[in-house]
């Protein structure tokens, strides 16, 4: 059982200006359930890293203190267990069993106390496979409660959770927020980040709520810091119960159709699927992992072959190539009447700066400059991006990152948009304007295709859903 | 902060130095399916394939430049030849000392500046060097029985050639481009960078 | 799709060998091989290494999948050497403009073929029945290999699908984008370089996550690693060692009793 206690902490990443977080005084007792909360920015994941002793001496400047049991974390470390975001990057080995011994071996485990420490770990998550199963055979869901395994393998007295679910489906989230509360025992303190605040309550007693620019705005139960503070963090984009987000209904009905799927599979990914895609029509694409959503939205973006039967675009759609399939289509040709917008940003970027990346589309598709510059400007300002024209893809923020790329699918002005998972991850705030600028996409007369596990996305904006089966 | 322990390896210098050569080890596969229609004239007439030597030299050039330690040169070309092993390289035997040696080539660059610079001048040092080694292998293990003038010198030069432009310079260039994306700020190429 | 799994029969008497003593075996056989030019010590050694393939729980076919494009390459090694042949001793088969083909040239190029062949099977043997995991574990128990940078380099293994997976993500994304190369080569290149470029980021910031997740779980703790899984290493194993160098052996000698062998360096 540990304790925390942080008297004025800030942290400094090397090589930036502004402070990761600043001016936090804290203090945790042992067997306390806290929920860390805070806009976008204000330094969680830095403030459980510091906890974790992830941070060393020459990775940034440190001001203030933080003390685990009156200990420098970095030297506390035995005494905390830390869950990350990620679920692909926490495993560290091939089999399961292994990966949670891992730890155990670096701490110097006896080799006789290592599997039946193993196999009671597993136990307390509820992991329903052998030690040998292998862990890229693993669900998201079931990665998370391995690696949640990992880390209570070691026994911590201090489990601290980054946003454990951010990366799931609603099935896998479920599934390891019960892993949590099953596997917390009196003896455990717990501090939990989360932006999807109603699902963590009933993990926790206490909430704290960061302040971006410094310090702590609100520590408390939770019912108190939701009533006073509970408006202005939905607005700063944190998720809180109780402030439902308007629904963008259709405003007109939809026009003609613009792309058909008839029989359309990949086998094994995705059996036959029939559907249409309407101009002016935000339609969802819905159904369990493993259903072949994401397979979808790439034969419906021209982006693979079909294995069974066939897209066709309509003649208004496919122009000059109305005699084949999207999938045959130049890519510039493609990208001018079908835009994808992909799960992952960075899989999308091309360029240097967040410049070039809007303008790249356009200039591809033979536009002369001065509209270039003008469609940028314009793509600039809509998605709040004009402070980081110049700035680097890749060194976006998570909302920054999701707003380029939709951003870059709409410079060349597609008539249909087709995204695989748009709000996965994303806070509140960037929720929310996508599924205003969709909604007005969809409101001017374009097509939107959303493959997505978000119930709440889908009923703010679609307006029918289809709902796939496993094949 | 003493030498030893700036010679010391971080966690995150291991993982990251081995996550480069398994990057390319992904990439070397990626090159085999693109270019599937245009190896075949590699294949067989390996003299071509000398012009692009350099690009299978990259992990040892860009080890080193982005690790920054002793032996992290060695290590990538070592650990993305052991990887090419596990793939199924047909050369499955014989990459590994070929990769060691081709690693031991552009570690000597760096060793030669102590570990101390890492400016164009070292990386295009590291290229040539990384190449000069894997001439050397190639021309005493592999090119024996081909006519010395004709062929093993003009394909030992070529292969330094290659390495020196894709290895070394290509190398350094590709380094900068990485710290622009903000991954290597852990590391001190990622620090260079101005304060953001 | 890209994979580091074993393809071996599980159970197959070599397979299960020490990973160390296989790869020691290899490497021993393989390298003795190299010291000779001659087409008859190569010519023994595939015999063997065919021969052995059972013990290993590797089907025929399998071996052929994965050793193909050494075929290629001995074509290669045909032609190149048909062009810059340094002996082209014997009776003239062939001249015809800068080809001249001798009976010498054949002869070369026969050894050479069966050299490449010869030296390269054993490592694809090995490797294709060797899982990454037990061969970290041999090299950091059985090889004294430092257990911080095999346990870093088999962590980074496991990104390998995942990487290959990202590859394909990534040339579709650019696909969407509005990038293709068609035809032209510059261009492919070009989208080939900008493909390997965002995968390394990517691979970057794993690898960078990977660390710290690693050390949250103790990796750099500094205290004595314990082993969780035992990678014994038997007289079987050295016997497999010394069987590979006796085998390799006896290829050489026979080349010199024959008359055939001719040393890489003299």
């Amino acid at each position: 059982m540990s304790g925390v206690l942080l008297r004025g902490f800030g942290w400094r990443h090397a090589g930036r200006r502004a402070w990761a977080v600043r001016g936090v005084d804290l203090r945790v007792e042992a067997g306390e359930r806290v929920l860390l909360l805070g806009p976008s920015g204000a330094g969680k994941s830095t403030l459980l890293s510091a906890l974790a002793g992830l941070l060393p001496e020459d990775s940034g400047e440190q001001e203030g203190t933080v003390e685990i049991d009156g200990l420098d974390p970095r030297k506390a470390r035995e005494r905390v267990g830390i869950v990350f975001q990620d679920p692909e990057t926490q495993l560290v080995m091939a089999r399961c069993g292994d990966d949670v011994a891992f730890g155990l071996e670096n701490r110097g485990v006896p080799a006789g106390e290592i599997w039946p420490r193993v196999d009671e770990a597993l136990h307390r998550v509820g992991f329903p496979y052998s030690r040998d199963r292998n862990t890229a055979a693993l669900s998201g869901g079931e990665q998370q409660r391995l690696a949640l395994a990992g880390a209570l393998a070691l026994r911590p007295g201090l489990l601290l959770l980054d946003e454990p679910t951010a990366n799931l489906d609603p099935a896998g989230a479920t599934l390891v927020r019960r892993a949590v509360a099953g596997a917390l025992d009196a003896d455990t303190t717990l501090i939990l980040v989360e932006h999807r605040v109603a699902e963590a309550l009933p993990l926790v007693d206490r909430v704290v709520v960061l302040e971006p620019g410094g310090g702590v705005r609100a520590d408390g139960p939770p019912g108190e810091v939701f009533a006073t503070h509970g408006a202005a963090l939905a607005a700063e984009g944190v998720w809180v119960p109780g402030h439902p987000i308007a629904p963008r209904p259709a405003t007109a009905t939809p026009g003609e159709l613009l792309l058909t799927a008839e029989g359309l599979g990949l086998p094994p990914r995705l059996g036959a699927t029939d559907l249409g895609v309407r101009a002016g029509e935000a339609l969802a694409v819905r159904g369990p992992n493993g259903a072949g959503k994401s397979t979808l939205a790439l034969l419906l973006g021209g982006l693979l072959r079909p294995g069974t039967g066939r897209v066709t675009a309509s003649a208004e759609l496919a122009g000059a190539d109305r005699r084949t399939p999207p999938h045959r289509w130049r890519a510039p040709a493609l990208a001018r009447r079908i835009g994808s917008v992909f799960q992952d940003p960075e899989h999308q970027f091309v360029t240097s700066t967040v410049f070039d990346e809007l303008a790249l589309g356009p200039r591809r598709t033979g536009q002369p400059e001065a509209a270039v510059n003008d469609t940028v400007a314009g793509l600039l300002d809509r998605l709040r991006l004009d402070r980081l024209a110049a700035a680097n893809p890749y060194t976006l923020s998570g909302g920054e990152a999701r707003r380029l790329s939709v951003a870059t699918a709409l410079a060349t002005a597609p008539r249909l948009l087709i995204c695989d998972e748009p709000t996965f991850g994303q806070d509140r705030r960037t929720w929310r304007e996508l599924v205003d600028l969709f909604a007005d996409l969809r409101d001017a007369g374009h097509g939107v295709v959303t493959v997505t596990h978000d119930v709440d996305f889908v009923a703010a904006l679609a307006d029918r859903t289809v709902t796939l089966e496993r094949p | 902060m003493n030498h030893s322990d700036t010679n010391r390896w971080r966690t995150i210098d291991i993982v990251v130095a081995s996550v480069i050569a398994v990057a390319f080890g992904v990439i070397f596969w990626a090159w085999g399916l693109v270019w599937s229609a245009t190896e075949g004239a590699f294949a067989f007439f390996p003299p071509a394939q000398t012009l692009l030597y350099g690009v299978w030299l990259m992990p040892a050039v860009l080890g080193g430049l982005v690790i920054r330690k002793p032996g992290a040169a060695l290590y990538c070309e070592t650990v993305a030849a052991v990887l090419s092993a596990l793939l199924g390289s047909q050369w499955a035997g014989t990459v590994i000392p070929q990769g060691i040696v081709q690693g031991i080539g552009a570690e000597l660059a760096f060793a030669a500046f102590r570990y101390r610079s890492f400016r164009l001048p070292t990386a295009v040092l590291a290229g040539a060097l990384t190449g000069l080694s894997a001439a050397l292998f190639d021309f005493f293990v592999w090119n024996v029985d081909y006519a010395l003038g004709d062929y093993r010198i003009p394909y030992a030069l070529l292969t330094i050639v290659s390495a020196t432009l894709i290895a070394g310079a290509g190398g350094w260039l590709l380094t900068r481009a990485l710290a622009n994306t903000g991954v290597l700020d852990r590391f001190p190429v990622g620090r260079e960078r101005a304060a953001i | 799709m890209i994979s580091i799994e074993p393809v071996a029969a599980p159970g197959a008497p070599l397979a299960r060998r020490n990973p160390v003593a296989k790869v020691a075996a290899a490497l021993v056989f393989s390298f003795t091989l190299l010291a000779t030019l001659d087409p008859v010590a190569p010519a023994i050694a595939i015999a063997v290494e065919l021969a052995v393939l059972p013990l290993f729980g590797i089907r025929y076919r399998v071996l052929a999948r994965r050793a193909w494009p050494l075929l290629v390459s001995a074509a290669g090694i045909l032609i190149t050497l048909v062009l810059f042949a340094a002996d082209r001793s014997g009776r003239v088969l062939l001249d015809v403009g800068p080809v001249l083909v001798t009976t010498g040239v054949l002869l070369t190029a026969l050894g050479l073929v069966l050299r490449v062949l010869a030296v390269a099977l054993p490592g694809v043997i090995v490797f294709a029945t060797t899982d990454p995991t037990d061969l970290a574990d041999a090299l950091i128990q059985n090889a004294k290999a430092p257990a911080r940078f095999a346990i870093g380099a088999l962590a980074a293994f496991r990104l390998v699908p995942l990487l290959g997976q990202e590859w394909q993500m990534i040339s579709m994304a650019r696909r969407a984008r509005g990038v293709d190369a068609g035809r032209n080569p510059v261009a492919k290149l070009r989208l080939f370089t900008s493909t390997a470029f965002a995968l390394l980021v990517g691979a970057i910031r794993r690898g960078t996550r990977l660390a710290v997740a690693m050390d949250a779980r103790g990796f750099d703790a500094g205290t004595p690693r314990t082993v969780a899984r035992r990678q014994p290493f038997t007289r079987a194993d050295t016997l497999l060692i010394a069987a590979a160098a006796a085998l390799a052996a006896t290829a050489l000698t026979t080349s010199i009793l024959v008359g055939t062998f001719r040393p890489l360096i003299g």
